[in-house]
């Protein structure tokens, strides 16, 4: 159908709202391409923090004190619990939670390509909770102002409750950085896998980010991604001092007249490698989403039919 | 999250075994009403509230749930939005602010 | 508690709360070892709940059973082998399907909330301290647990077969929960915690009416396996201690 007059009217009003601060909410009239682009982008943070489970999950067995196994343990149960928010708030946009787990367990939808790095030592328990948590942090907390109401919403109550997630993180690095002289390596062995993968966490550089200008016209996307880099990399260096530890880039330093840290050049390729599903854990990850749904299947159909019945016996009553 | 305005307009069809949608209402320890939080999935009322205890108390948020079928929810249309919220607006009356007092004294 | 039995009672409370405590540590490593694995995201946070009050219980129990030697909470759950853990064969169980994980939950909840009812009751202060507390969350382990045993026994017919195989698998482990240690008679006698056997009636009868509520009966074998609280375990506990305790052994003297 040719756009017609009223078409562009509401483009335009809808604009109008946008700059206006006026947030979008479920049954208002957007933009199509609005809609398909927060469900994806909704979806893919969701997806995002239920595969996360899995890098920090794989030490819950093993963690080696009865407190940090309580704390793992409530930390990734917060997650499975962020990924039901954000699930959530996708499915006031009209779609299902099966059709969005679906999409990810037959892998055309994406998640974050950080949990495709495996974690190999207790040490990378710590530095997921403090790069990459923080970095999630940075990029959650300019999403809470994101134009569509429901996603903003639930970015707040995330950001309010991840706050102790990166402080963990921190501290455990911190008494792994001042332990023993094997403690130490780990950390800083996990810091040197984790550091460049938490840089490229806020997505491609500026100038190749293509959907960047809508997403910032729709007011979707806040900051731009090498904005929110660089306000990451800043923040971060000093708490690494703190840790007695390395970050892995000869080429970082204070620089002056910029006001910022200068960083080195990330490995794009790297990172289009992982996303395009050859990292080491992808297969891995999304292995065990599917199996837990299918092995779930015969459970959640027993619910449905026991629930069935009853509603059958009370209107035969 | 916001109110029960948010649930979709139309859903596809699902599986047999996926669970319906419900909303979740919380009171806190001192709060006032029960204020919408969220919604999750349960198969029937009783799993729901349990979920909703689990998923959305985790942190003593509230001393009592209200569970609702997102279906039975019914919503105002945003399209009606002038003439069901805008007319309060000139009943300047209905706030205090409307009366002048002295300044002086406590009322 | 009178001076001539002070010496005795140590160690009899020591006997009491690490086996208590060790019910709850295996348990709630069991529970956590679903995650990621639930079948629904929902179930996916009631387990984490579960595995998260059973871990702050054990914690609770091994501070107080490592008191008289100054062990504390995780030299005990670290540097024992299986022969001197005294959980009940019951909670070191595999998971299996989630039929086995909730009807290990209905039978070792049900006992839990039972004598916690009692200990919170009794005479030591600490134990009843600890009991107070646990009672209020193994109701609610026993809530969940009676939904979905409910749901999965009356549901379709292959969530029927699959419970009554986990009630078949897991049945025989049932006779040790009410088999005193000598310890345990001794604290009863002082009434510390409850006798073993006043709790056997009633655990009973909750049990049986929820399976006949659900399409479901208790097996019609007796129940027979025992020695999980003389440290005679399962070979599963094993595999379960190696997985738990390698990283904090690795690095004897090191904190974290």
């Amino acid at each position: 159908m040719p756009p017609t007059n009223s078409d562009e009217s509401r483009d335009l009003a809808f604009q109008e709202a946008i700059d206006a601060d006026r947030t979008v909410e479920p049954r208002d009239w957007m933009p199509e391409r609005y809609r398909s682009t927060m469900v994806r982008q909704i979806a893919q943070h969701a997806h995002s923090e239920i595969i996360g489970m899995q890098p920090e999950g794989n030490w819950i067995t093993r963690a080696p004190s009865l407190r940090r196994k309580a704390i793992l343990l409530a930390k990734v149960q917060d997650e499975a619990g962020h990924g039901l928010y954000l699930y959530a708030a996708a499915e006031t946009l009209g779609v299902e939670r099966r059709e969005l787990t679906e999409l990810l367990i037959t892998g055309r939808q994406k998640y974050s390509s950080i949990f495709n790095y495996p974690t190999l030592t207790w040490a990378d328990v710590g530095a997921i909770g403090w790069l990459v948590d923080g970095a999630a942090i940075t990029n959650q907390l300019a999403l809470t102002k994101t134009s569509y109401g429901p996603y903003a919403r639930a970015m707040v109550r995330i950001c309010r409750e991840e706050s102790f997630h990166q402080r963990q993180g921190f501290e455990l690095l911190s008494e792994l950085s001042r332990g023993t002289a094997a403690q130490h390596e780990m950390a800083q062995d996990a810091v040197n896998r984790w550091w460049w993968p938490a840089l490229m966490m806020f997505g491609p550089p500026d100038t190749e980010s293509p959907n960047t200008a809508q997403s910032m016209a729709w007011k979707i996307k806040r900051v731009s991604n090498d904005d929110l880099r660089q306000r990451f990399v800043d923040m971060t260096v000093p708490q690494a001092q703190a840790l007695a530890l390395d970050l892995p880039d000869p080429q970082l330093r204070w620089n002056d007249a910029r006001d910022h840290y200068d960083f080195g050049p990330i490995d794009w390729e790297e990172f289009r490698q992982v996303v395009s599903g050859h990292g080491a854990c992808n297969a891995q990850r999304i292995a065990v989403r599917r199996a837990a749904d299918e092995d779930g299947a015969w459970v959640r159909e027993a619910a449905r039919a026991w629930e069935g019945r009853q509603s059958s016996r009370t209107s035969a009553a | 999250m916001g109110g029960p305005a948010e649930q979709p307009d139309f859903r596809s069809v699902s599986h047999a075994e996926d669970w319906p949608l419900w909303e979740v209402f919380l009171r806190g320890r001192r709060g006032l009403s029960h204020q919408h939080v969220g919604s999750l999935h349960a198969p029937d009322p009783e799993l729901a509230l349990q979920n909703a205890r689990d998923l959305y108390t985790r942190r003593g948020e509230g001393v009592s749930i209200w569970v609702v079928r997102s279906t039975e929810v019914h919503a105002s249309d945003p399209d009606d939005q002038g003439p069901l919220f805008d007319p309060p607006s000139d009943k300047a009356y209905r706030h205090p602010t409307f009366y002048s007092v002295p300044e002086d004294l406590q009322l | 508690m009178t001076a001539g039995v002070a010496g005795l009672w140590v160690v009899d409370l020591r006997e009491v709360a690490l086996g208590l405590g060790d019910d709850c540590l295996v348990l709630s490593h069991r529970l956590a070892e679903w995650t990621t694995h639930a079948p629904e995201l929902e179930e996916e946070m009631a387990l984490a709940n579960l595995a998260l009050d059973l871990l702050g219980q054990a914690r609770s129990l091994l501070t107080l059973a490592g008191e008289a030697d100054g062990r504390d909470e995780d030299h005990l759950a670290y540097w024992r082998d299986d022969r001197d853990f005294h959980n009940l064969l019951l909670v070191e169980q595999p998971n299996g399907d989630f039929a086995v994980t909730m009807t290990r939950q209905l039978l070792f909840s049900t006992f839990q909330e039972l004598l916690y009812r009692g200990m919170a009751a009794g005479t030591e202060p600490r134990l009843a301290a600890i009991a107070a507390k646990g009672v209020m969350e193994a109701r609610y382990h026993v809530e969940h647990a009676r939904l979905w045993v409910q749901r999965l026994g009356g549901g379709t017919e292959e969530s029927h077969r699959r419970m009554c195989r986990a009630l078949d698998l897991l049945w025989p482990y049932t006779r040790e929960l009410f088999e005193p240690t000598e310890s345990w008679s001794r604290a009863a006698d002082q009434g510390a915690v409850p006798p073993l056997s006043s709790l056997e009636e009633p655990w009973r009868h909750s049990i049986e009416s929820l399976l006949a509520d659900s399409d479901l009966e208790i097996p019609g074998f007796p129940a027979w396996q025992s020695g999980g609280r003389l440290g005679r375990h399962s070979e599963h506990l094993g595999h379960l201690l190696a997985e738990m305790q390698h990283l904090h052994r690795s690095h004897p003297n090191a904190s974290w």
